[in-house]
């Protein structure tokens, strides 16, 4: 009962039991009405769908198709936002997330390499491939802010989007030389069409990182503090900052290699859960992933209907939903001086 | 106290740092004061181990803080330096409890919540507490870090230039926390200080540093004359005695 989260909404009664529950349920219907919320939006993703499940072989249809492709949206939603809320902490910049450091197009690289050099890799080697890209290049993108000291914040997500624009641009190459162009177009247009049963296990993995980012939260936002005041409370900050980077390499390796790029989920989603209810991690974590969820299964709901029978590529909605808030909150920040 | 053997320091060639051989006492507080550029921040930062010397050894309260363990170095000593520029969304309290992570890595106890309610008491920040950082002026947010960095409970207390952001009265106010912090709960502040007036005010000495070397250690009062702090600054001083004991004066 003493958790820091825990003292806030309180003020002094820190000490009294009664006041402490009565505490205890005013912070907790918020983020029930948030779970309802979220949990009605993930039954209505499983009954939308062109297929009536009410004919023959619907329920075999519901198995393969609907569940699978919910429990994708769920993992992935959840574990891109709060991948987005770690680089966020690391390099205390509101701003950064895989697509705007160019971790997402790594992976792409390293994907379009692998069915270069492998004709017909499988699923987990396409994953590791794209996993070790991704930490290849989020290695590389917080070397350079070391190196260069940037401190501006804009200056940031800008040299990232270079970067990643420089290392998609080596992507197409390779597909235009390889004839594989119309792939990598399927690919950067991430998409839950293709999240089916058989496809969407590797997902599991990025469950498990979130759940180590739950364990280890307040070294994350000890570390989001910066360098020196995380060094003064005895951090390890360079420990917890390459560990930042592989659970972000995991998840964004995974997510590409099932789902697609999933642009300024990473972005949007902390920042909105910051807006409300700050930075630290550890009690923000279940808001983080419950709006992480609503955002990714709401796009593709609406991705799945507004052409029905066709679909429109998640990442598409993701993208002009994303970009708008992105400007937002540069012009906000922009007022603010 | 506080040893330094032999430390030295250089950067990209042109500027370097020490050898410094000096030995400061525990207890009180003691000023680093000179002209800018002289080493004072290098070498606060080197003692409370955020950077590491070239040569030499610093040992703190008996820790040597380049070999021993930073989680040992964090319940022994807390440094903080000028405020950065990015503010974490943390509350006042949050960002006290964090003072706590040497002794509890996060998970608070109520000790830890005794310790960061008495450091929020100690410096006024009670009735901010629930208050966002970046939601603070500036003064306030310096106030915030200082309570974090006493809610650490180290025996040592290193500060970079804590005045900075703050107005007179909340300087005058800052310098009676940390007097009373070295009086009452017998921490030993070490800080890098500007103003020579505040300084010798407040504090128990002076250690004074130009050009990378440490040029002068003593007791304020020992401190205060015009000749030595004309030499220390590189410019004519005047001591005026006033009341309250001696003023520099120097325009």
């Amino acid at each position: 009962m003493t958790k820091l989260s825990q003292s806030r909404p309180g003020g002094l009664d820190t000490s009294a039991g009664a006041s402490k529950t009565a505490g205890l349920w005013s912070r907790s219907w918020p983020l029930l009405i948030g779970l309802m919320v979220t949990i009605s939006l993930v039954i209505a993703s499983l009954f939308i769908g062109v297929y009536d499940l009410n004919s023959e072989g619907g329920s075999e249809m519901f198995w393969i198709t609907r569940v699978p492709r919910t429990i994708g949206l769920i993992l992935s939603g959840a574990s891109m936002a709060v991948v987005g809320l770690i680089m966020q902490l690391m390099t205390q910049n509101r701003f950064v997330e895989p697509s705007t450091t160019g971790t997402i197009e790594w992976a792409g690289l390293g994907l379009i390499l692998t069915y270069v050099v492998v004709p017909q890799p499988s699923l987990t080697l396409r994953m590791i491939v794209a996993i070790v890209f991704s930490l290849i290049g989020t290695l590389i993108f917080f070397a350079f802010l070391q190196r260069v000291a940037l401190k501006s914040s804009l200056v940031v997500p800008i040299v990232g989007l270079m970067l990643g624009a420089v290392v998609g641009a080596v992507s197409t190459f390779v597909a235009l030389q390889t004839d594989m162009l119309q792939s990598l177009g399927i690919w950067f247009a991430g998409s839950f069409t293709g999240v089916t049963k058989g496809r969407y296990e590797l997902l599991w993995i990025v469950a498990l990182m979130t759940i180590i980012v739950y364990f280890i939260a307040d070294r994350f936002t000890v570390a989001g503090l910066g360098q020196e005041i995380a060094t003064s409370v005895g951090l390890n900050y360079r420990a917890v900052v390459l560990t930042g980077i592989l659970i972000v390499a995991v998840v964004t390796g995974v997510v590409s290699v099932v789902v697609g790029s999933l642009p300024f989920l990473g972005l949007v989603v902390p920042n909105i859960v910051s807006m409300f209810r700050g930075d630290n991690l550890r009690s923000n974590l279940p808001w983080v992933m419950l709006v992480g969820i609503v955002v990714i299964t709401l796009t593709d709901i609406i991705g799945r209907t507004i052409i029905m029978p066709f679909e429109i590529p998640v990442s598409m909605i993701l993208g002009v939903f994303g970009a708008t808030v992105f400007v937002y909150l540069i012009v906000k920040r922009g007022r603010r001086g | 106290m506080i040893t330094l053997e032999n430390v030295t320091k250089t950067y990209s060639g042109e500027t370097t740092i020490g050898p410094i051989d000096v030995q400061i006492p525990s207890g009180g507080i003691t000023s680093l004061v000179g002209p800018n550029g002289a080493g004072k921040s290098t070498v606060l930062t080197m003692m409370g181990r955020l950077m590491s010397s070239d040569t030499g050894k610093i040992t703190v309260g008996g820790l040597d803080v380049k070999q021993s363990k930073s989680i040992e170095v964090a319940k022994k000593l807390s440094i903080l330096r000028q405020e950065n520029h990015f503010v974490t969304r943390l509350t006042v309290r949050q960002l006290v409890g964090f003072g706590r992570y040497p002794h509890s890595q996060g998970r608070l106890t109520v000790e830890d919540e005794h310790h960061i309610n008495s450091s929020l008491e100690f410096l006024n920040l009670t009735a901010l507490q629930d208050r966002y950082l970046d939601e603070l002026s500036g003064g306030q947010r310096q106030r915030a870090y200082v309570a974090m960095v006493l809610a650490q409970d180290t025996e040592y207390v290193f500060l970079d230039e804590p005045l900075n952001n703050l107005d007179m009265s909340h300087s005058v106010q800052m310098m009676r926390q940390l007097r009373k912090a070295a009086d009452e709960l017998g921490r030993t502040v070490i800080m890098v200080m500007h103003d020579i007036n505040f300084a010798s005010r407040y504090s128990d000495h002076i250690l004074a540093m130009n050009e990378g070397q440490v040029t002068h250690f003593d007791t304020c009062a020992d401190t205060m004359k015009s000749s030595v702090l004309s030499e220390i600054f590189g410019t004519s001083v005047r001591i005026i005695d006033d009341v309250d004991g001696p003023l520099a004066v120097y325009f």
